[in-house]
């Protein structure tokens, strides 16, 4: 099947293609064209140039404040999730009793949508706090760390189980050699287990930080952003730039190209990078 | 060293058990709140029901009237059941097509929809609700189309790669012995690619089972899913109702749930061959 008469290509791609540019490919190019515009509608747009994405940073600090919190939250929440996630799964491949019980509980919270979550954890944390006489809005920090929980909550189980099929698919027979030659635990964790399940990392790494970067669920319903607009990332605030008040569509949609090209980056220079590290190894 | 082995993994498994049952607690704690009176819970959210806060199920009753649970329910599944079939159907076919038929429009076809999934959805939210206003997609059945096109990208992405590893005599035969693509794709092809439709139907129905905004853009104000109806409680005038929020939490966990437990062999593999060919 090499060859497929255009009639059969036609019928084979079509509905997907019309479904992808009716929902995505329009919206991206008219997204695009409206960066440079002033609008309230799609259809009365008039054209202001490079405006709009001065006005994305100059009229106040939130977009800038919402990067920085978002580069700080991806910082730490990525390291956490993957070094937690890490840590279950070595626990969880040493054939102890009731593995697969522990492997189905630490999945869970993952199937449960970021709305839902961040209004679990804000009975918890703010039941917590109120013991101190404060709850999560009253500084940004609380937010922060709140996020961190949540995200971790969610994402730890996920990653543990693609960490674990990455212990599990090496040879036995290389960790039985290391150990015959006198490696202790930590040697051949450290010299055979991390070294091989490094394509695990690579790939968690990825999920979290695109993830990380990308939250919106989650910020939504466990802070909103309070206090103010502080614990707002960047999803968030373009969120409400958009339709926090009118007037403001075209500085939102420039905010979201930024974003945009931020994340594409990102993703490009881990790309690059774990090419890079496949070609060394 | 035997015993001193035999005390290390008593002490592990005790260690895990431990850890489970605090990643468990939360949905625990509020298991156990929407049984309490909605003025009992903020302030003393770690304390069991007793005889003054217990209010049985009136959580529930109220919770599932002032958002509507029970269409919000039935609008997610919906939604859910018949994206999802779009989902693996279509895509299915576009990159079995796209893999095999090896041509620079294939080539162009599987590139922008792999970018469509960099690109956060902020870029597009606003235009593409616009879009879907004007071609009348904004209700429970023109969301299916674009939750194909929104989930295309990482399907076709998933199934291409598994394309890839069938050896493509079968399909040659198969045209050899008068089969057209259609016939070759249905009977042929689609057989060998169901555990990775599996694992492509799993990811997408825990995709859009919890998916807030685009369906809160789209149709949103006559049409609440489930996460919608969760945070329009939270979002409404006036004090908010803990109690029926409680209620509310807990019949949005129960239907995961059980998906979860009737499935869980398939959506514990089905992750981590998602996130290989991913």
């Amino acid at each position: 099947m090499r060859k497929m008469p255009m009639r059969y290509y036609a019928l084979f791609t079509l509905p997907t293609i019309i479904a992808f540019v009716v929902s995505f490919f329009i919206p991206f190019l008219l997204g695009t064209y409206l960066t440079f515009n002033t609008f309230t509608t799609v259809t009365n747009a008039k054209w202001v140039g490079l405006t709009n994405y001065v006005r994305a940073f100059s009229e106040n600090d939130q977009f800038l404040n919402a990067t920085v919190f978002t580069v700080k939250f991806a910082l730490v929440s990525v390291v956490l999730i993957n070094v937690f996630a890490f840590a279950l799964a070595l626990l969880l491949t040493r054939k102890m009793r009731g593995e697969n019980g522990f492997r189905t509980v630490f999945f869970m919270p993952n199937l449960i949508g970021g709305i839902v979550l961040g209004y679990i954890w804000l009975l918890i944390i703010n039941g917590i706090l109120i013991n101190f006489g404060v709850d999560i809005t009253f500084s940004a920090r609380f937010g922060f760390w709140g996020l961190v929980v949540v995200t971790n909550w969610q994402m730890v189980g996920y990653m543990m189980i693609i960490y674990i099929a990455g212990i599990l698919a090496i040879p036995p027979e290389l960790m039985e050699a290391a150990r015959i030659d006198g490696a202790n635990s930590w040697q051949v964790l450290r010299n055979v287990t991390v070294p091989l399940v490094m394509p695990a990392v690579t790939i968690c790494t990825f999920l979290t930080v695109a993830n990380s970067f990308k939250l919106f669920d989650q910020n939504l319903s466990l802070t909103a952003g309070a206090p103010g607009r502080e614990t707002a990332m960047l999803a968030l605030d373009i969120f409400n730039t958009f339709y926090g008040r009118i007037g403001f569509e075209g500085v939102g949609q420039a905010k979201a190209m930024v974003f945009t090209l931020f994340v594409s980056l990102i993703v490009l220079f881990q790309l690059l990078y774990s090419r890079k590290r496949e070609r060394e190894s | 060293m035997n015993a001193r082995k035999n005390y290390l993994n008593s002490g592990l498994f005790a260690f895990v058990l431990i850890l489970a049952v605090l990643f468990l607690s939360p949905i625990f704690i509020v298991l156990m709140n929407s049984f309490k009176g909605r003025f009992f819970i903020s302030d003393t959210p770690f304390a069991l029901p007793n005889a003054q806060t217990f209010v049985g199920l009136q959580n529930y009753t109220s919770g599932i009237v002032k958002v509507g649970f029970v269409p919000a329910f039935g609008y997610s599944l919906f939604i859910t059941v018949f994206s999802v079939t779009a989902i693996v159907f279509f895509t299915s076919m576009t990159a079995w097509c796209i893999t095999r038929v090896k041509s620079r429009i294939s080539s162009f076809i599987y590139y922008l929809l792999v970018f469509s999934m960099i690109v956060p959805f902020q870029m597009v939210m606003f235009t593409m609700s616009k879009v879907a206003n004007i071609l009348h997609l904004d209700n429970p059945v023109g969301i299916i189309v674009l939750y194909l096109g929104f989930g295309a990208g990482l399907a076709v992405f998933i199934f291409s790669g598994f394309v890839k590893s069938i050896p493509i005599e079968v399909e040659e035969a198969a045209t050899i012995d008068g089969c057209n693509p259609i016939q070759t794709f249905f009977w042929i092809v689609f057989p060998m690619l169901r555990p990775i439709a599996i694992t492509v139907a799993i990811l997408n129905a825990m995709w859009i089972w919890n998916d807030y905004l685009l369906p809160y853009l789209v149709i949103g104000s006559n049409y609440k899913t489930i996460p919608i109806a969760v945070q329009y409680l939270q979002g409404g005038y006036g004090s908010k109702d803990m109690g029926a929020m409680m209620a509310l939490l807990i019949l949005a966990i129960i239907p995961i749930i059980i998906f979860y437990l009737v499935l869980q062999r398939y959506i514990i593999q089905g992750v981590a061959a998602g996130a290989v060919k991913g």
